[in-house]
């Protein structure tokens, strides 16, 4: 019974979680609306828990987890990622706010536009729109318009409604703003990891039976089993950089703003989802495929390799780009047939979202398949397999009790190494224009649009660093953590017992 | 005792191993000598020390874990451990050389083997004057006895047989002109033939060069054979050290004797082997008495809390001696004496499975295997090796039938035949009268319960993602065996028990365990579908002797009570004289010989035969034997020679050996044999 513990927890934790969304969806006149991608991005959460409980109580997962966990690179690569997940957790629940409701009607209607908590979180944003192109903290538009000054006609820059509108001597005083604000940030932020510090000393003390003091000194002196200070200064670098944001991006545009006014940073923002969804729902798509045909072909041989071999090489020698693009057009001239099957836009473009990591997962999987075959075939020559059939175990039985938990290794290893190309992948297809939809938020299309503005004249180059900062961050994180997955996991790589 | 030219004298050596937060202390304070011309051999179980011992005196302690902390090892008096690093790879190669126990890993296997040869010669400028890189490759080859060298020399290591490998790596150590050869197991990885071919390679070149030789071994008859000088290690310390025949004759050390007791013998044959109990101790305890106390059968109160101290015996030089206390002038009055129970059993007077007379249990009749030979793009079959072809060998109920015969004759292959883990190719294997080649897949799977297997390499053979409870209970569930849940665990406690094992491992994962106890979960996995014959295949060959004769034991107390019947695939020709009732000997595929175990080993009638038994290296230092070489070695079974198998190596072949192959001549009811030497009845 003990052993169930955990899960028990974990199902009524997710009772409370849908019951209080849905208690607090109707008491704020909100409609919950459930994405196609974000029901998966649930499973996948749900998923990973599981396995973690498991792996929890399993000492040949744990024993790789806890080698990871004393890594400070990893481990800082680690605090980003979660920093990212976050968002794009904020990102994935949607609903739609209640319309006004008009005399004489009796039912609600909801608005069409679906936000999600981020966008709830980032309003200030959101609504603060300008007309167009805004360098980063500018306080003046990037083009010269038509401008009334005195009465005059005079063709300059216009102040910006919102950035940098509350100083009234923009020249002189912008730089004592930006100084002040950024003071008042760091204050806060040390302020606030202090209180962060305090309790992480706490909750350690507790679990070692030491006093307060002592942990706080042992985790400033690096002396913990886990890199806790390593992970501490990452925590403090992003908090830093969040009330960074929070501070100037209320006044100022930080990364700018696009061509329609949009605040680049939220656009940044934004992004993060479409591209944490392409990087794991296509690979939680292709593992089925992946590890069951590629357990089969290594067990069976014979004609079942073949035939899969053969499916395989097919699919490896049509490129994945033409495939993709015949794809994701046909699905587009479909959808533009079918409008009345999307209620609103952004039914439409998650659709293609969730159509895209399909058609990414079946042109991919056939290197994780082929892996899997190979290392089948090697571990189907082990004894204990062999052991198995002496005893008359079904053929089922012995690839998913024997076979399965002994390649494992490798579909986590190559999971999180395709996690980062996976995001890449998203940029490159959106830039030619076969990749998400382009009403879509994300750094493929930030940068596809980034085309044009660089080409124009003063060129525009926010957007492109704003896409490229962001991505790049994450990518870097996802390799280095991945590194140390592959380390710990692959027993090619001997580590130091 | 004539005063020698010491070559390497090692003192208070101590090498240490860092992680983790631990220090494993796998050498911990060694002191030795060797002369010139002389054989020392360093003997002890696995994980005790000896390879950190002569990786240590190379300097090739692996970095950066490991760290030589502590002593000195003098060549020709010249501190080792204190030459800069660009020296010490003079030393290496030119003046100690070392080989290693698998030869597949230490030779390059991209380049040609002449070439590996001169690279060492021109590197350490042993070329003789006028002589060319090439002449003097081929003048080693030679020397190590490869045949055919000139052709040999552009060969790669893939085409050799792993005897002539190590042949290569010994020209490689020997190109060098090294004063000093450490050999690390040099012979571990081959067949007994081929191990005694090495052998007596090493003891010829030794007496022309006159280089000494530093054995590093696990195995008791090597050591009798070779040694000049024996060292017994135990836990990172040497516990004995004699020249060989003081040693032989009268070991003093409690472990040296228990490794005597625990070797399996025919004179053992009715008793239980002696087991040397516990296991060796982690070597990253700081010890606060003797290493061995706990597994000693002399240990008094004091060895708990005193380190012994080194005895030597002053007659004998200063390095010949013991570290226990039985032998310490301060506590040698406690020790109430020598208690010299060498079989702790008591000798059974009759063989009990004797009476329970014969009833058939596995007829197998002329089986085959035969393995494609599978070539180009669409896998046309070109040839078969012919992996078994054509055994028949019956073993009756409670009996064990020993097949022996040099790796890749085809023994493995028999086991997975009768299994039907391989379908056969011909031939039938009949169980309790019902035929197993023709059975339908679903009726042979629920006939399975009645043969199980127990492989050569315990590390292998369990899942190491399953508990022990899984493992055991995996048999039961699919064989439909042992009731429901609950009463299967309560078997499962049943069985470990009478493995030797508390039912409390259950819940613990393969890894957790050495090799011994390893191989007894595997027995209780096989015990649990209650078989009627089990098919041993190399049990003990992957453990220390001392471990060795532990699962000996057990399996025949198994075979006592149960009335199991064992085919035990082996080529340890001890274990067969102690353990098995009847003996098959196999050669390239077919049984060239069979009966009793008294027929074939005392009176053994195939040439082949009679070369494997004399190719088992000795305990007994008297034993006045000489040994039959084989030329060669196993021809492939992908095409056989013509006439009997043999006849290529054969020292009797005649004329008519190639007209066929032989057919079986009864010497009695129970001996045959396959040769022309004896009359067809
Ligand atoms: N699956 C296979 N395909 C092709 N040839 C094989 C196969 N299995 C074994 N053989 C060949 O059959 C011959 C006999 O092999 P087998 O494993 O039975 O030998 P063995 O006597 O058990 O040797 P060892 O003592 O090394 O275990 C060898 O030549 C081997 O290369
Ligand atoms: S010192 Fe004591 S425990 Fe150690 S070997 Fe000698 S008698 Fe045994
Ligand atoms: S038949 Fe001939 S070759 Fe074969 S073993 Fe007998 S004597 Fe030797
Ligand atoms: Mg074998």
């Amino acid at each position: 019974m003990k052993a169930f513990g955990p899960y028990i927890k974990l199902i009524l934790a997710l009772i409370l979680i849908v019951f209080s969304a849905v208690g607090i969806a109707q008491h704020t006149d909100v409609q919950l609306k459930v994405l196609w991608t974000d029901a998966l991005v649930y499973l996948l959460v749900i998923a990973l828990l599981l396995f973690a409980i498991q792996a929890k109580s399993k000492e040949h997962l744990r024993g790789p987890w806890r080698h990871i966990a004393r890594r400070r690179i990893a481990m800082s690569a680690m605090v980003v990622l979660m920093f990212y997940v976050a968002v794009g957790l904020l990102d994935s629940v949607h609903f739609r706010k209640a319309l006004e409701r008009q005399a004489g009607q009796t039912q609600v209607h909801y608005s069409g536009e679906v936000l999600s908590l981020l966008d709830v979180v980032a309003t200030a944003l959101r609504e603060r729109q300008e007309t167009t192109y805004s360098a980063p903290f500018a306080t003046h538009a990037y083009t010269k318009e038509m401008l009334e000054v005195d009465g005059r006609q005079v063709r300059d820059f216009p102040r910006l409604n919102y950035g940098g509108a509350h100083l009234n001597n923009p020249e002189e005083d912008k730089l004592s703003d930006i100084v002040a604000n950024s003071s008042i940030a760091l204050l806060e932020a040390l302020l606030t990891s202090a209180f962060f510090f305090y309790i992480l000393s706490v909750v350690l003390a507790r679990n070692r039976k030491t006093s307060v003091r002592e942990q706080a000194i042992q985790i400033l002196r690096f002396r913990t089993e886990l890199p806790w200070m390593i992970m501490f200064l990452t925590f403090m670098v992003l908090l830093l950089c969040v009330f960074l944001i929070i501070n100037l991006s209320t006044k100022y545009h930080v990364f700018g703003t696009d061509k329609v006014g949009q605040d680049v940073l939220y656009l940044a923002l934004k992004s993060i989802r479409t591209g944490l969804v392409i990087g794991t729902l296509t690979t939680l798509i292709m593992l089925p495929f992946a590890v069951m045909l590629g357990i089969m072909a290594g067990y069976f041989r014979g004609w079942v390799d073949d035939v899969i071999q053969y499916i395989y090489t097919t699919l490896n020698s049509i490129p994945g780009v033409l495939l993709i693009a015949a794809a994701v057009l046909s699905l587009q001239v479909y959808m533009e047939n079918h409008p009345e099957m999307f209620e609103t836009l952004i039914d439409r473009t998650d659709m293609r979202l969730l159509f895209l990591c399909i058609i990414l997962g079946i042109t991919s999987w056939t290197g994780l398949c082929r892996l899997l075959r190979g290392e089948t075939l090697k571990v189907s020559q082990v004894d204990y397999v062999e052991a198995a059939t002496a005893f008359g175990v079904r053929h089922f039985n012995i690839m998913t009790r024997h076979i399965l938990p002994n390649v494992m290794h490798i579909v986590l290893i190559a999971v999180v190494i395709d996690f980062s190309g996976l995001v890449l992948a998203e940029a490159v297809l959106s830039y030619i224009g076969i990749g998400v939809d382009p009403a879509m938020i994300s750094w493929g299309n930030m940068i596809n649009s980034a085309r044009l503005e660089m080409a124009r004249d003063p060129i525009v180059w926010w957007s492109l660093a704003a896409a490229f900062v962001f991505m790049f961050v994450l990518v870097l994180a996802a390799n280095l953590f991945s590194d140390a997955v592959r380390d710990a996991f692959d027993p090619r790589v001997s580590r130091s017992q | 005792m004539a005063e020698q030219t010491q070559i390497l004298k090692v003192e208070n050596l101590h090498t240490w191993f860092r992680g983790d937060g631990r220090i494993a202390r796998a050498v911990d304070g060694v002191s030795f000598t060797i002369n010139k011309g002389e054989t020392f051999a360093l003997l002890g179980e696995s994980g005790c020390g000896k390879s950190v011992t002569s990786l240590s005196i190379m300097r090739l302690v692996p970095e950066p874990g490991g760290k030589i902390v502590q002593g000195r090892v003098n060549l020709h008096g010249q501190d080792l451990l204190q030459l800069p690093e660009t020296q010490m790879r003079d030393v290496r190669g030119s003046r100690i050389a070392m080989i290693f126990q698998e030869p597949m890993t230490s030779l390059n296997p991209v380049l040609k083997i002449g070439e590996q040869i001169e690279e060492t010669a021109v590197r350490h400028k042993t070329l003789k004057e006028g002589q060319t890189a090439r002449q003097k490759a081929i003048e080693l080859l030679n020397a190590v006895g490869l045949p055919d060298a000139q052709r040999r020399y552009s060969e790669y290591p893939h085409q050799l047989s792993g005897g002539m490998k190590q042949r290569v790596m010994i020209a490689i150590a020997l190109a060098g002109d090294p004063e000093l050869l450490i050999a690390d197991e040099p012979t571990t990885a081959l067949d007994v033939t081929i191990q005694s071919q090495v052998l007596q390679l090493l003891r010829e070149l030794q007496g022309e060069t006159h280089m000494a030789v530093m054995l590093i071994t696990h195995d008791l008859g090597v050591v009798a054979e070779m040694a000049d000088r024996v060292a017994v290690m135990y836990a990172g310390q040497i516990v004995e050290q004699a020249d060989r025949e003081t040693f032989f004759k009268a070991p003093k050390h409690p472990y040296s004797i228990k490794l005597f007791e625990s070797l399996p013998n025919r004179t053992k044959r009715n008793q239980r082997l002696a087991v040397i109990q516990g296991s060796v101790p982690s070597l990253a305890t700081e010890f606060k008495g003797c290493r061995f106390e706990p597994r000693c059968q002399f240990a008094i109160e004091d060895c708990k809390n005193n380190v012994p101290v080194w005895q030597s015996f002053d007659e004998l030089g200063e390095e010949t001696g013991v570290l226990c206390h039985r032998f310490d002038p301060r506590f040698e009055s406690q020790f109430s004496e020598p208690v010299q129970k060498i079989f702790d059993a008591v000798a059974q007077s009759d063989d009990p499975v004797t009476t329970r007379g014969f009833k058939e249990l596995l007829k197998v009749n002329e089986l085959k295997v035969h393995f494609p030979i599978q070539k180009g793009l669409f896998k046309r079959t070109v040839g078969h090796v012919r992996a078994v072809d054509g055994v028949s060998i019956d073993i009756p109920q409670g009996k064990t039938l020993a097949l022996v015969g040099e790796s890749g004759c085809g023994k493995t292959t028999v086991g997975k035949g009768i299994l039907q883990l391989i379908s056969p190719t011909a031939g039938s294997v009949n169980l309790d009268n019902e035929e197993l080649t023709n059975l339908a897949k679903h009726q042979m799977r629920q006939r399975r319960k009645d043969i199980q297997i127990i492989f050569q390499d315990p590390f292998s053979s369990m899942n190491p993602r399953m508990m022990v409870a899984d493992i055991i209970e995996e048999g039961m569930v699919a064989q439909r065996v042992g009731g429901d849940k609950q009463k299967r665990q309560t078997r499962i406690d049943e069985l470990l028990n009478q493995v030797g094992l508390s039912p409390e491992v259950k819940y613990r994962y393969p890894h957790e365990f050495s090799g011994g106890q390893r191989q007894r979960i595997c027995i209780a996995r096989a015990l649990a579908v209650e078989p009627k014959l089990i098919i041993c295949d190399e049990p003990t060959s992957a453990l220390d002797v001392s471990v060795q004769a532990q699962i000996l034991n057990l399996l025949k107390e198994l075979q006592d009570k149960f009335g199991l019947a064992y085919l035990f695939i082996t080529h340890n020709l001890s274990v067969v004289e102690y353990l098995a009732h009847n003996v098959a000997v196999m050669y390239l595929g077919r049984i060239v010989e069979t009966g009793t175990v008294e027929e074939v080993l005392e009176n053994p009638l195939h040439p082949y035969t009679k070369a494997l038994l004399s190719a088992v290296p000795q305990v007994d230092i008297d034993s006045e034997r000489k040994v039959i070489r084989l030329r060669g070695e196993l021809p492939s079974p992908a095409n056989p020679p013509v006439g009997c198998h043999f006849n290529p190596r054969c020292a009797k072949a005649w004329q008519e050996c190639r007209n066929g192959y032989p057919s079986a001549r009864s010497v009695s009811p129970t001996h045959s044999v396959r040769c022309y030497l004896y009359q067809e009845n």
